[in-house]
């Protein structure tokens, strides 16, 4: 076997996997709080991912530039300052969408009752799809990028600056993440919600606080997750169709209601994307899988289910009386 | 908490009553569960209203936390709670430990009791923890366990702990005794007692074991069918033929 090429497989199975990591956190957080899969995650995040761009190359206004730094025509000459600021606003300010779409179109419903929520946000997916296409066009673009281009050669194999860099940013959202959900105030009022809603708000905590709190956090992940996607696969609204599915393995791979597990499952949908299918479609019984190498996430998401129903890490509820 | 005290100014005298319900309704959908009920705690006392199943014991105790479609009068130390928000009457001093404990189960236990004192602001919170894990070692030893991998009658300790987290004018237990051992039960009581002795903590249970409710209430309330049936001192109501016969099994 040649390591070169494993290794190589390795590299790439883990940013793409930590891309998947990001939009299942962000699925799983939404499940914790609201039990129920937002279908729309992807969509949601993939306009944030388009905000960032019309801050970062659209915009050319005098006091924007003054937190953003000086605009350029020229994408592949925009500094590192502007595309990051534009994303950490875009963050913001797909949080604060998030927390509107919560209150006026999912709060309104019988959280009990799934069905209307869940066709709810394949709407969501569809009108934020038919917006986005509507401001910005179906056309591919070219995203600015996030890193600085270079390499460093490991064993023979490229491992990019950028691939770095992604692995990086999304291990420390996931830190940042556990520090806020295990040591605030905030985090702990999310646990509890998402724990026993009823006894949540007999402690005292105002339930649709913490409601939008976690619709903001998984917004401004999933815009995150998609921003450093974006330079990948070109913007365009079509871009974080296959993501979601993934992040969807991924998320039940690890527990729909565990964090660490939907990061986990990532990166095992990651890696089983980049090596199994490398090593599987030369073999001639798996010759499908290189025409459809979606077949093997769901084949592992399958797989585990069918041994832990609730994932590796969830939660399986047990009632004592 | 102008309101309050505004409220205070302009209601009827109190007296020594921390919770008084008068007139209180409620219903679920085009069910009608409470009937015009009216009961009083008076501070510092244990007070137990005894009942069948569907009596509507459990949604007087949601009526008055305001989980439930209710109208009626609620006042809690002389201001008016009634139909405030949930987290503004616990904010006022109402703890409620409802039916089938309520505890977080994924949460540990440490965090379970913070979490009880999610509307306190002073420093003391962690000395309060602590004073807890004292007094229920078993609660300080399983501190970052789960609580849902604690035993029915840990649970139940820890949701009352919990609930005197938020160092509450009135503690509301809701069939604390359901579903444990009758000798777990007995220690419950006995524990209730005693943190009504040593804390004062104001309490209104809800129970279908009459004979250790009456035995730490001062008095007490019969309900059926959402109405008020009879009301006592407790030890009367304990003698009392009918009431022998309908819940203390004689």
């Amino acid at each position: 076997m040649n390591t070169t090429l494993l290794l190589q497989r390795i590299f790439d199975g883990i940013a793409t996997g930590a891309i998947y990591a990001a939009v299942a956190v962000a699925l799983v957080l939404i499940f914790k709080a609201t039990t129920l899969i937002n279908f729309a995650q992807g969509e949601m995040a993939m306009f944030g991912a388009f905000i960032t761009y019309a801050f970062a190359v659209q915009s050319d206004n005098g006091f924007l530039n003054i937190f953003l730094g000086p605009a350029n025509e020229n994408i592949g000459d925009i500094s590192f300052r502007r595309i990051w600021v534009s994303a950490v606003l875009a963050m913001i300010g797909s949080g604060i969408i998030a927390i509107v779409v919560e209150r006026m179109l999912i709060r309104p419903f019988d959280p009990d009752d799934h069905l209307p929520v869940v066709l709810i946000t394949l709407g969501l997916f569809l009108v934020i799809n038919a917006v986005a296409g509507e401001i910005w066009n179906f056309e591919p673009r070219a995203m600015p990028a996030l890193f600085p281009d270079g390499r460093l050669d490991v064993a023979g194999a490229r491992l990019f600056y950028d691939t770095i860099g992604i692995i990086l940013v999304l291990a420390l959202m996931l830190g940042g993440l556990f520090v806020i959900l295990g040591k605030t105030k905030m985090g702990l009022a999310f646990r509890a919600v998402s724990s026993n809603v009823e006894s949540a708000r007999l402690v005292g905590v105002r339930t649709g606080r913490v409601l939008g709190f976690g619709w903001f956090l998984a917004s401004a992940i999933g815009t995150l997750g998609a921003v450093l996607v974006a330079p990948r696969l070109s913007l365009q609204p079509i871009m974080m169709g296959l993501v979601l599915i993934y992040a969807l393995a991924a998320a039940s791979i690890g527990g729909l209601d565990s964090l660490g597990g939907a990061a986990l499952g990532g990166l095992i949908i990651g890696l089983t994307n980049s090596v199994a299918v490398q090593y599987l479609a030369n073999v001639e019984a798996f010759k499908f899988v290189q025409a459809a190498p979606l077949i093997l996430s769901i084949i592992a998401m399958l797989a585990t289910l069918w041994f832990r129903p609730s994932g590796l890490f969830g939660t399986k509820r047990v009632e004592r009386v | 908490m102008t309101i309050a005290e505004e409220e205070s100014d302009t209601s009827r005298p109190t007296g020594d009553i921390m919770l008084s319900v008068s007139g209180l309704n409620a219903s679920y959908g085009a069910v009608t569960v409470l009937r015009g009920l009216s009961l009083e705690v008076p501070r510092g006392e244990v007070v137990v209203v005894l009942g069948a199943n569907g009596a509507g014991k459990t949604t007087t105790l949601r009526a008055i936390c305001n989980m439930v479609t209710c109208s009626g009068e609620v006042i809690l130390d002389g201001a008016n709670i009634a139909r405030s928000n949930t987290a503004d009457i616990v904010n006022r001093g109402v703890a409620h430990v409802p039916q089938g404990r309520g505890t977080f189960p994924e949460l540990s236990v440490k965090d379970n009791l913070l979490v009880g004192a999610y509307t306190r602001t002073d420093n003391e919170v962690n000395d309060d923890i602590d004073r807890w894990f004292t007094k229920y070692p078993v609660l300080g030893e399983r501190s970052n366990q789960a609580a849902g991998s604690l035993s029915g009658g840990e649970q139940q300790m820890l949701a009352v702990s919990r609930a005197l987290m938020s160092r509450p004018k009135v503690l509301l237990l809701d069939e604390p005794s359901l579903g444990l051992a009758p000798i777990i039960i007995e220690d419950l009581f006995n524990t209730f007692k005693q943190i009504n002795e040593e804390e004062g903590t104001t309490m209104l249970v809800v129970e279908q074991n009459a004979n250790l409710a009456l035995d730490i209430a001062t008095k007490g309330y019969v309900l059926e069918a959402g109405e008020i049936v009879l009301e006592g001192v407790a030890s009367d109501l304990q003698n009392d033929p009918a009431v022998q016969e309908a819940y203390l099994g004689a």
